[in-house]
């Protein structure tokens, strides 16, 4: 049986947003696919060595909130210093709860059933970041070279 | 329950751990050995036949027992 193939375009940097990448590309490749993930844009925090995403409440208004505050809460209030921290802490207590794995997990069990990583060069300069701020094991490159996998994948997911 | 040669208890993992765990407890596992995995995740019912049906090894047993589930995999 030739191995399929799953390539992930990862592009988001927040909290919740950097599960779907590494939650999929962690199962795929236990199920025995060769995966790729190519990070760009935001998605590159993913990679830093130190993770601190957050989530926020803003703009989200299917995020699901404690105790009615969705129902009282004024969209505006949503705004206020703390709050983004304060929704943050509460996610990240949640998910322990629940024994959802923490990123660092997830993004460790990736990289030992070699999963590839690769991270957007254009966006690197762009935004000034620092490749020694990335896990090991990174590959800088480009469009082309995520199309040279994706072109014959079997799945391509864009998150 | 039949016999096992290992076992891996998920318990309190949730979805994807118990599936990544039984795939790294297999992997050091030699094949036609069995491996026992405990989890209370009622979304692994479903994902450990997914993971039979995709790798090939096969499930021996599934039934749920005091509240949790339980798991039997053949490495292939």
């Amino acid at each position: 049986m030739e191995e399929k193939k799953l390539a992930i375009i990862a592009t988001k940097g927040t909290l919740d947003w950097a599960y779907p990448p590494f939650i999929l590309g962690s199962t795929a490749a236990a199920l025995g696919y060769q995966v790729e993930i190519f990070f760009t844009f935001y998605g590159l925090q993913l990679l830093k060595k130190n993770l601190d995403l957050k989530v926020s409440p803003l703009g989200n208004p299917g995020m699901p909130m404690p105790a009615g505050m969705d129902k009282w809460f004024p969209n505006l209030g949503l705004a206020l210093p703390g709050m983004e921290a304060m929704m943050t802490s509460m996610m990240k207590k949640k998910m322990a709860a629940k024994g959802v794995a923490s990123l660092e997990e997830l993004r460790e069990l990736c990289q030992e059933a070699e999963v590839r990583f690769i991270a957007c060069n254009m966006t690197v300069e762009l935004f000034d970041m620092d490749p020694s701020e990335f896990v090991d094991g990174i590959e800088l490159a480009g469009a082309a070279r995520f199309f040279e996998f994706a072109g014959d994948a079997d799945i391509c997911m864009y998150m | 329950m039949a016999d096992f040669d290992e076992e891996l208890d998920a318990s309190g993992l949730n979805c994807p751990l118990p599936i990544l765990r039984a795939k790294k407890a297999l992997a050091g596992m030699e094949s036609g050995k069995v491996l026992h995995i405990i989890a209370t995740d009622p979304g692994s019912v479903k994902d450990f036949e997914a993971f039979s049906k995709q790798t090939g090894n096969e499930l021996i047993e599934s039934k749920e027992e005091g509240g949790k589930f339980h798991f039997l995999i053949k490495k292939a």
